[in-house]
């Protein structure tokens, strides 16, 4: 049956006709140089609108504003949009008491989005609108302190806020979250949650004693070991385990600290986001770097054999903190939320829930005495004491953006791989 | 009567001009090819600009025609972006190959081996379930894969596994991830393909001495190629792209291309890093498919979709 | 081909799955209909969900009214521009979509237009015009051109031949165009998560839930949306039973269209 131009049992290969049919010619010198044309055409037009390039964020920022005038003209209205990160204000059963309360005393209606899943994410996608001093459809945002929170207040991309709105703030805010370090005088921001970043570990798992930052690196966990894959977080807590405070860490340090990073890595299961948590609850990952509240919240809800601990070394301390960005439309609610927010009834009854670390030192009784919740009440973690913040550090403090750059070169190919 | 009369009674034909003749089609598509122009074909240009800037999000961007920005990327960068390329493409062959495998026999038994009346609808159950949001549909398999999950723990109670065994975080449980969502891009050009061959030819051919195994290699096969080849096209293209089974099913050592473009823009707002790598994919996954489609010789692009 | 229905059926199950946390978890605490019964109970969830639809039909609408006079002209007319267009169309549909996300991103930033709702329009029509051109002109190549011209020649003009001929023979593939470009939009992720500025649509919001716990609502969601495509699809099939059976044995019985030996 075979046939001269057939191809041959185990020899297609040699079959003339599919040489033909590859080596054959089948653009003509006519449509490369039309497909050419098109081409360069196309790249000219997109070149003139580029040409105009990206306008940064510096250049963009809006004229000085005269914040009292601002304020006195702002209009009371019946709306707020809240932006947070998820698991971050009182929810039992979708309904959230706080926030119920909030629209009964006032009348303002709530729409909270637990949209924030990093504040990296989350300036990328604001950043844009704010920069064209257009709405960003939000009122509130909670941003962590650090390059981000520097760049909204740089970039004049918050309002300032007319403290004589916010009495409950001065009186009931703990000495720690008045006038910190990255917003003097409480000019733009008032503190949401303050947090700790340490270790969780699964007890099940892993039943020895975890004290320290080497544990991450320790070989039995090895493929269940989780890191956090926000840059300023891991690089923190490598600079900790080597014995250095990450404000006032130099170039160096941060050199130094990756080798370590780079021998945990064979280790390391997967550098999470805030997913970490799921990892660790579903058993996936046996140990983690971790925030605080995150665990108390598991431990509360199923998972009471996550536990957290603060390494000996140290632990991360950082402030997530309500800002109102410009252009809001609801800026008197904003204030308002704020000012309810700091009594110890209110922020007694988000801690309960949230259990990170509360901005309102009275709300320990409130939520011992009224909520007769001893666990939170009574938590280290919730209402730590002198000895715990003295174990507390913060992050680095970027002094520009070659700075930033800086950091995330060294520590980005860790996370990038 | 001679016709001359009546010729010089009827109104002299004139031809529409040659622009009424011509212009019809143009001004059909006028809209939507302006539309993908402006707002696919554009773009894509612009991202090669964009990519030749240099500057940061403080300061802004300008057009510098910074070609250096690749070299820097691919040769001396600190992150290995050449070997999320190469993973990338790893996935997408592995993915390929596995769900032609997969996807063949299944549209071959609809095709063939199905009466008339079930056809329609085992083709509508078999995309059915990928009616569902397909971050749903991933995440759920990240549920079903992990470890006290259902999967691992009943493999644990047989004693097939030992118990470090984990799927997720590892490139397998990403490529299966890839294989399980582009499945439907697969069944269904080659299915259609299948489809329009004329069973006469397979008669013909059996009455020609041929076995079921013939029959199959020498002219199922090859008809089918159209449908095949366009099931790659789409199935790799999407897979080497694709940032979302990774980040969801991967973990270290799973890190693509798809997250890399995704994470530097989104993430570390450097937008010239971001569309030099996505230009860059863009040339190479074009590179591929070009010569895909000489050496497998279809010129009609129509004929594919 | 029943592994494609394991995260289906998980997903239904666990839909039902009392769970005290609010998150989804793998021990299973009993049977209840409460997540149902608290649809939009979460934050965003509904919102999200309500973009996605208005963004699916708006952009599906507009794709079919632009792309279906582009599948007619490359359909009935042989012009200059056929080349290109067929060639905008296929890379449209080729273009890995974490590309034309970035490239989108990139353009919208140089001409300063600001990401949301928007440019997620402009995008998702972007890319549903291609399968709506392939669609419409698959049906139209199925579709006898000889009436269209026994239309004219009976004095009808090019609009009323469009809709009183063409139009009718060929709406099940703009319904199906329709659908396509519909499904295609709404489960569209990584485009829309480049330019979606703060606008949340379904599949964004599902992928960041997905990173703490999905909300069980999630899952109540996709099963409620798996069922009205059952029933959608077995309506489908029912109306159009008879038809397929007659087509497919009409094909198989026709002259073939393809050389019938390789070469």
């Amino acid at each position: 049956m075979s046939d001269e131009s057939h191809p041959k049992r185990g020899g297609p290969v040699f079959d003339p006709a599919l040489w033909r049919g590859l080596t054959q010619r089948r653009m003509s010198r006519r449509d490369a140089l039309g497909v050419a044309g098109k081409g360069a055409g196309l790249i000219s037009m997109a070149a003139l609108l580029a040409s105009c390039g990206i306008a940064g964020s510096a250049e963009r920022r809006g004229a000085a504003v005269d914040w009292a005038t601002f304020w006195k003209e702002q209009m009371p209205t019946k709306q707020l949009n809240f932006a947070n990160w998820p698991l971050y204000i009182d929810s039992e059963h979708g309904k959230t008491v706080s926030l119920e309360l909030f629209t009964k005393a006032t009348g303002i209606k709530v729409a909270y989005d637990p949209v924030i899943q990093g504040d990296d994410s989350f300036y990328a996608t604001v950043e844009p609108e704010l920069a064209a001093q257009e709405v960003t459809g939000y009122d509130l945002m909670v941003i962590t302190n650090g390059w981000y929170f520097t760049q909204l207040v740089n970039n004049g991309f918050l309002n300032e806020l007319d403290l004589s709105r916010l009495p409950n703030f001065f009186k009931y805010a703990s000495p720690l979250v008045k006038n910190p370090s990255y917003d003097p005088g409480n000019k733009h921001s008032v503190t949401w949650q303050t947090g700790f970043t340490g270790i969780a570990y699964n007890t099940k798992m892993i039943k020895r004693e975890i004290t320290s930052f080497n544990d991450l690196a320790d070989p039995a966990f090895s493929g269940h070991v989780g890191m956090m894959n926000d840059n300023v977080e891991l690089g923190s807590a490598a600079l900790l385990r080597m014995g250095v405070n990450p404000v006032g860490s130099t170039m160096a340090d941060w050199k130094e600290s990756t080798r370590w990073l780079e021998k945990q890595r064979p280790l390391v299961a997967g550098y999470y986001d805030q997913s970490y948590i799921s990892h660790l609850e579903n058993g996936d990952t046996w140990i983690s770097q971790a925030y605080s509240g995150d665990i108390f919240q598991a431990n509360l809800s199923g998972y009471p054999h996550l536990k957290y601990v603060t390494p000996k070394e140290g632990q991360i301390v950082w402030h997530d903190n309500m800002v109102i960005p410009r252009q809001s439309q609801n800026a008197l609610s904003a204030l308002a939320w704020m000012n309810f927010y700091y009594t110890p009834k209110i922020a007694g009854i988000v801690e309960d829930w949230v259990s990170y670390v509360c901005p309102v030192p009275a709300a320990q009784d409130y939520i011992l005495d009224v909520i007769k919740d001893k666990t939170v009440a009574n938590s280290p973690l919730v209402f730590p004491s002198a000895a715990a913040d003295k174990l507390s550090h913060g992050y680095y403090i970027y002094r520009d953006y070659n700075d930033y750059q800086a950091w995330n070169d060294v520590y980005n190919p860790i996370i990038e791989s | 009567m001679s016709t001359d009369l009546i010729d010089a009674a009827r109104p002299a034909y004139r031809q529409p001009s040659w622009l009424r003749r011509h212009s019809p089609p143009y001004w059909l598509s006028l809209v939507g090819g302006g539309w993908m122009l402006l707002f696919f074909l554009i773009p894509l240009a612009s991202g090669l600009i964009v990519s030749l800037e240099t500057g940061n999000p403080v300061s802004g961007y300008t057009l510098t025609w910074n070609w250096h920005i690749y070299s820097q990327l691919f040769v001396h960068s600190d992150i290995p972006y050449t070997t999320f390329f190469i993973r990338s493409l790893y996935y997408g062959v592995a993915t390929t190959i596995l769900s032609i495998l997969i996807a063949y026999p299944m549209a071959y038994f609809i095709a063939f081996r199905v009466s008339v009346r079930w056809k329609s609808p085992l083709i509508l159950l078999v995309l059915l379930s990928f009616f569902v949001s397909f971050v749903i549909r991933t995440d759920m398999w990240s549920f079903v894969l992990a470890q006290q999950g259902f999967v691992i723990t009943t493999l644990h109670k047989l004693h097939l596994v030992s118990s470090n065994f984990h799927i997720l975080g590892t490139s397998n449980a990403v490529i299966g991830g890839d294989i399980y969502n582009n499945l439907p891009f697969m069944v269904l050009p080659i299915y259609v393909a299948l489809e329009r061959i004329d069973r006469r030819i397979l008669e013909a051919a059996r009455d020609l001495y041929s076995n079921g195994r013939q029959v199959f290699l020498r002219v199922v096969l090859p008809l089918s190629r159209a449908g095949i080849f366009a099931g790659v096209l789409l199935v790799f293209i999407t897979t080497v792209g694709d940032p979302v089974n990774s980040s969801l099913l991967g973990g270290v050592g799973t890190y693509t291309i798809g997250q890399a473009i995704q994470d530097s823009y989104l993430t570390n707002q450097q937008f010239n890093v971001a569309a030099a790598l996505s230009t860059v994919l863009m040339v190479i996954l074009g590179i591929i498919m070009f010569a895909y489609a000489k050496i497998f010789g279809t010129e009609n692009l129509e004929n594919l979709v | 081909m029943g592994i494609t229905f394991v995260p289906i059926v998980v997903m239904m199950l666990y839909s039902f799955n009392n769970a005290p946390t609010s998150r989804i978890t793998f021990a299973w605490n009993g049977f209840t209909t409460y997540w149902y019964r608290n649809l939009t109970q979460v934050n965003g969830l509904t919102h999200a969900f309500l973009i996605s639809l208005e963004v699916a039909i708006l952009s599906s609408l507009i794709s079919v009214i632009v792309g279906t006079p582009v599948a007619l002209a490359l359909g009935r007319f042989r012009f200059w521009g056929r080349g290109p267009i067929n060639a905008i169309v296929f890379a449209d549909i080729a273009a890995p979509a974490i590309v034309v996300g970035a490239a989108s991103l990139s353009f919208f930033l140089s001409i300063n237009l600001n990401t949301g709702l928007l440019t997620i329009l402009i995008a998702h029509v972007a890319f549903n015009i291609a399968y709506v051109v392939v669609v419409v002109r698959a049906r139209l190549s199925g579709m006898d051109s000889a009436i269209e011209d026994a239309a004219r020649d009976l004095g009808a003009n090019a609009w009323t031949t469009f809709t009183k001929v063409t139009l009718p023979l060929i709406w099940p593939g703009l319904l199906a165009a329709f659908l396509l470009a519909f499904a295609m939009s709404v489960d569209d992720y990584v485009i829309t998560s480049f330019i979606a500025g703060s606008t949340v649509t379904f599949p964004l919001f599902v992928y960041g839930a997905a990173k703490v716990g999905l909300p069980p609502q999630v899952l109540c969601f996709g099963t409620l949306i798996f069922l009205v495509g059952l029933i959608v699809a077995l309506a489908n099939g029912a109306l159009n039973r008879h038809q397929f059976a007659r087509a497919t044995t009409e094909d198989s019985l026709a002259a073939p269209t393809q050389p019938v030996v390789p070469s």
